[in-house]
């Protein structure tokens, strides 16, 4: 029996673990098509894609897409989970439901139904239309942990800062917004990966400059190639160095 | 004060999400003349979705991988959660578990086009086992429907090994305890006190497993290829190829219409709010 979960631990790990270790492996294929056999090691494809300037392009509208599209889910989203968890509205648990309903729905139908109301109102599609919809798949997300984190503990700390006379928005963020700083960043962190690796919606709502998963797809139109192995390695090892980075800072004071 | 807080992100619900979906539903009752879209109330998408048998078949076959996915993966995921938390020394499990969802940090598209080099007629797989002598001629994985629930399960394993793993650790040991001092053995423990206990948990994962899994355009399409098409990719081909956006909302409606049936299916085990 102890024999066997080890076994089963090994096996499970060799098949998470399988197509990473052969897109990486095949980044360094010294020849063109990215299968065995192994050819050789070679940095050539790195230095290709490093100089393809689409893909930079790609890279930087990315890098702006996330960043500020989940700073805008953020505030939006702590802002309504600290009302509804101070202040008894008519109606909370359906705010709430409401707030949390985009989580349960395809990215394809929210990216479909975007592009339904563009188009009726002629708004040209761009890097901005796909940040709304980025902010539309990550505000349950922020709202959500934002929402769990409060607690009674907040509660007493704003209320000491009320009575010593700080207006509301003073509260806000110089008492309740320090105070939640570890979940607030694991909400921010998170939406940027989110928003980060998100195909469909930045597919369907960009017109010419687009995110990196976007020309990463268009890459795949010319079939197998180490380039593509390259992008998908760096672009890994930026994801991991940001959750080692996040594991140490971040999460560690969470718990 | 309140009202004044939860507006901004109230709004911004509304307009672009709820306005948006009414902009779908209002256009799904359009039809085609030519190349123009012609608004009204015309059921014909609706029709023609439950009587083309290209429409249907592709409903069927996202329905199908969905299930089978959804399945393997809980049956894969759960052992592994499992001996994660009961079988890992505690200091190890937290190093253990990132490892295990390591790849989750590839590009998605990535990931799906990374199994196309394992799976494919030249790939890692085929390469090694007609080096081992284990086959005669390739086998063609790729661009059929294995490689698509290949590499859905691999996504959703790591989904899937997470959400159980932060069940089963809440569990308090007392209650194996008080199986087994009252006789229980292994199975009849796991089976009548551990099981019932993290079936909230599970029944939430499969259930993001399903949404998820789903309304994927990305890996049907890389693995799977044009051979046999899902609803994502149905949709996708009448928004690009024939341009007909009152069909593909037609075909999203009832893709929504699918995993708002399954959501009431599972909503008695389901706590999305504490996922």
């Amino acid at each position: 029996m102890r024999v066997l979960s080890w076994v089963y631990l090994a096996a499970a790990y060799a098949f998470v673990f399988l197509p990473v270790v052969v897109l990486v492996a095949f980044s360094f294929q010294d020849g063109r098509l990215p299968v065995p056999p192994f050819q050789g090691v070679t940095l050539d494809w790195y230095a290709a894609v490093l100089g393809d300037r689409d893909l930079v392009a790609a890279l930087v509208n990315s890098a702006m897409v996330a960043t500020v599209s989940s700073l805008v889910a953020l505030v939006l989203g702590f802002l309504a989970a600290h009302a509804l968890a101070r202040v008894r509205l008519p109606g909370t648990m359906l705010l709430r439901g409401m707030l949390i309903a985009p989580m349960t729905v395809s990215y394809l139908i929210i990216a479909l139904g975007l592009l339904a109301l563009f188009n009726q109102m002629g708004v040209r599609l761009s890097l901005w239309t796909a940040g709304i919809g980025h902010v539309v798949i990550n505000l349950p997300l922020c709202f959500a942990i934002s929402y769990a984190a409060m607690g009674d503990h907040q509660k007493s700390a704003e209320r000491a800062a009320r009575d010593l006379g700080a207006p509301e928005w003073k509260v806000l963020f110089l008492v309740s917004a320090p105070m939640l700083a570890a979940p607030l960043a694991a909400a921010f962190f998170l939406s940027v990966t989110f928003s980060w690796d998100e195909f469909i919606i930045a597919f369907l709502l960009t017109r010419f400059d687009v995110t990196l998963p976007v020309e990463i797809w268009s890459m795949l139109k010319s079939g197998l190639s180490p380039a593509t192995n390259a992008v998908g390695s760096l672009v890994f090892l930026v994801s991991v160095t940001l959750v080692v980075v996040l594991e140490i800072f971040v999460f560690r004071r969470v718990k | 004060m309140g009202w004044g807080l939860v507006a901004p992100a109230l709004l911004w619900t509304l307009a672009f999400f709820v306005l948006p979906f009414a902009a779908m539903i209002a256009l799904s009752f359009a039809h085609m003349e030519g190349r123009d879209v012609v608004r009204g109330f015309d059921p014909g998408n609706y029709v023609r979705i439950f009587t083309d048998w290209t429409m249907l078949k592709a409903l069927l076959n996202s329905l199908e991988i969905t299930a089978i996915v959804t399945v393997i993966s809980v049956l894969l995921a759960y052992p592994l959660a499992a001996i994660i938390a009961f079988r890992v020394p505690a200091r190890w499990q937290r190093l253990a578990l990132l490892l295990a969802v390591l790849p989750f940090w590839t590009s998605y598209v990535v990931r799906s086009y990374s199994w196309l080099l394992v799976l494919g007629q030249n790939g890692v797989v085929n390469k090694a086992l007609l080096g081992l002598g284990l086959i005669a001629e390739p086998l063609e994985i790729a661009s059929t429907r294995v490689a698509t629930v290949i590499g859905f399960v691999h996504f959703f394993v790591m989904l899937l090994t997470l959400t159980i793993y932060a069940n089963l650790i809440q569990l308090s040991p007392n209650y194996a305890r008080a199986a087994a001092d009252l006789g229980a053995g292994r199975w009849a423990t796991f089976r009548h006190v551990i099981l019932p206990l993290t079936l909230p948990g599970v029944m939430t994962g499969a259930f993001l497993t399903f949404v998820l899994c789903i309304g994927d355009y990305i890996t049907p399409q890389i693995l799977g290829g044009n051979n046999e098409l899902t609803l994502p990719q149905l949709i996708m081909l009448q928004l690009g190829r024939s341009g007909n956006f009152p069909l593909a909302s037609a075909l999203s409606v009832v893709l929504m219409a699918v995993v708002t049936v399954a959501y009431f299916a599972c909503s008695r085990w389901l706590r999305l709010d504490r996922v």
